[in-house]
């Protein structure tokens, strides 16, 4: 091996690497320049009536409130459909059915829907029940989000109740207990934080979503709390405000659209936040 | 005696009442999920029947999309879908293999944790964020500076040439591609690193004992050992791209044909379901987009199937994705 070869090896690697965090900052200007964005074009539009007027025609003045409103109650409707179900499956998958055959194909499936185009569940509830009711309505968005929620809330379940050490659950039955007690006595407290975490996780997830309300929720100009009638939420005004020509509405689009960010962006934190936590909790049991 | 052992009796064959009911609603809640994969494909196929039904193997191979006369092939959404994650994929795999370089070898480890955070927050940004940016920001740039050049430079030239002809619109296949890459980064990202990092430590050390530089260790040792969860990644990315309706929708154009330019507005499947299903009158029409969303629902399960299949042979060797 001649020197100069040696020299042009270590150049190559020093350069192969110096690209590498190249990419890295790319990546990252990515994000800064997203939220700059964000912040600067919808900073300006944030005022008080965002919160207290409902969605203006075009060219007056108003606000966003019952979208808000709207998205508020449809992603808390989806939550209280999806994650009880999430959890009691993430239970099966953990406590009853560890090993059995059915799990690793329900474990499978679950990651596939986990994945899944959100337009198609729209579409899927669209066929089963705004066809059904005749009409779109606030309840079908919050079953499309409530779908969406079971995938998430499952994988992150199951991950937070194997967390929980086998001695806690022997001691349990040592003393009696059946398998369901121990569960909702020891596993789900000991599990609190990380299942609240998973909760956290979906929300976030749902709190943007904006396919598969597209056609169940629909949309509304004025404010309803009717469930059984479309409802406005912030995703689809931000989609129609966007692509308006109106200059009023694309700047309530994008202020719509920095609540929502900010929103998720936060809950990202916190599910962070909870997790470590909980991990730190954990191995100290352990 | 018999006073506190009856109810003693009555309270052991409640509790186990209610360890069959607890049971039971666990593996129903666990079939449940079984059944929507299921129902999902039922409910969209039964949607779908009318259309597939009149068009039958026409509608895969025709980019005819006319709803005044009733005629709807898939063709032109479906090579829109292939091409725009296409173009994100080529964008997205070097930038996420050289981000997950940086994180697992050369990055000081104080600074790993936060720059892998601030990767995945990207994954949290909600789609319709991703899209009113591309519309309002990303198309922009491209239209005044980074197409004028592509059209310029590589427009003249013999085959790539007529990828980058026509006049620089903004939005098209090549905007969506891109709004696509920033997208799925994250995803492919952390697959990557993960793989990385469960590349054995001996390895390494014993090709550094031979001499190899740094770079030569990542690209023979780590890269070869991380390959199959690499793949899965990108498989997984591929499968979040092809499904991707909002940010798409903004840029993508919404044009059904097919132009051999990216930089043509075009569409892709998601992008024509959520622009034309609330419009779209007539059972025929109604029933193309909902079997249009069947296609897109079978490509991505295949998709992530294949993914998650090769990502769990490595999960079996303990690396959790």
């Amino acid at each position: 091996m001649t020197g100069g070869n040696l020299r042009r090896r270590r150049i190559s690697s020093a350069v192969a690497l110096a690209a590498s965090g190249l990419a890295t900052l790319v990546g990252l200007a990515l994000l800064a320049a997203l939220l700059w964005t964000l912040l600067s074009r919808g900073l300006g539009g944030l005022s008080w009536r965002v919160f207290t007027q409902t969605t203006p025609a075009p060219g007056s003045s108003g606000g966003l409130i019952n979208a808000i409103y709207g998205s508020v109650v449809m992603t808390l409707l989806g939550l209280a459909i999806g994650a009880p179900i999430g959890i009691l499956a993430a239970t099966y998958l953990s406590e009853y059915g560890r090993a059995a055959r059915l799990s690793k194909v329900i474990r499978f499936i679950n990651d596939v829907l986990l994945s899944a185009p959100s337009i198609v569940i729209g579409l899927f509830v669209y066929t089963l029940v705004v066809i059904r009711m005749g009409h779109f309505s606030a309840i079908a968005g919050a079953i499309s989000l409530g779908i969406i929620v079971i995938p998430v809330t499952v994988r992150t379940a199951e991950d937070m109740l194997r967390l929980i050490p086998s001695s806690m659950r022997q001691a349990s039955a040592g003393l009696g207990a059946q398998p369901w007690r121990t569960i909702t006595s020891v596993v789900y407290p000991a599990a609190r934080s990380g299942l609240l975490t998973g909760v956290l996780l979906a929300l976030a997830r749902i709190s943007g979503e904006t396919a598969p309300l597209l056609f169940t929720a629909l949309n509304n100009q004025f404010w309803s709390a009717n469930l059984n009638q479309p409802m406005a939420n912030l995703p689809v005004v931000i989609f129609q405000f966007a692509t308006s020509p109106y200059p009023n509405w694309q700047s309530l689009a994008w202020t719509g659209a920095l609540l929502i960010t900010v929103f998720v962006l936060l809950l990202s934190v916190l599910a962070r936040v909870i997790s470590r936590l909980f991990g730190a909790t954990q191995g100290s049991v352990e | 005696m018999s006073s506190v052992v009856l109810p003693y009796k009555l309270q052991l064959r409640r509790e186990a009442r209610s360890e069959h009911v607890f049971h039971f609603m666990t593996l129903a809640a666990a079939f449940l999920v079984l059944a929507l994969l299921g129902g999902v494909l039922v409910a969209l196929f039964y949607g779908g029947w009318p259309a597939l039904r009149q068009f039958k193997f026409g509608f895969l191979t025709s980019s005819v999309w006319n709803p005044v006369t009733e005629q709807f092939g898939a063709l032109a959404p479906l090579y829109g879908t292939a091409i725009t994650s296409l173009v994100a994929m080529l964008i997205a795999v070097p930038l996420a293999f050289g981000i997950a370089v940086f994180l697992t070898e050369t990055c000081p480890t104080w600074l790993r944790g936060p720059i892998s955070t601030c990767i995945e927050l990207l994954a949290a940004v909600p789609s319709i964020v991703f899209g009113i940016w591309g519309l309002f920001v990303l198309a922009p740039i491209l239209q005044h500076t980074v197409q004028p050049w592509l059209i310029d430079t590589l427009g003249d030239l013999a085959i790539i040439g007529r990828l980058f002809r026509g006049p620089p619109y903004g939005i098209g296949l090549l905007t969506a591609g891109f709004v696509l890459a920033v997208m799925v980064l994250p995803f492919i990202t952390s697959v990557t690193r993960e793989v990385f990092l469960s590349t054995p430590r001996s390895l390494k050390e014993a090709a550094y004992g031979l001499g190899a530089t740094q770079w030569e260790v990542i690209w023979d040792v780590v890269l070869p050992n991380a390959r199959v969860g690499i793949v899965g990644g990108i498989m997984l990315g591929l499968g979040r791209a092809l499904g991707e309706t909002m940010a798409v929708t903004f840029v993508v154009g919404n044009a059904h044909r097919i132009s051999t330019s990216l930089l043509a507005p075009g569409t892709t499947i998601s992008a024509s379901i959520a622009n034309e299903f609330t419009e779209a009158v007539g059972t025929l029409y109604t029933s193309s987009l909902i079997a249009l969303g069947l296609l897109l629902f079978v490509l991505t399960f295949v998709i992530i199937a294949a993914a998650r299949l090769l990502l769990m042979r490595l999960e079996s060797r303990g690396a959790r994705i």
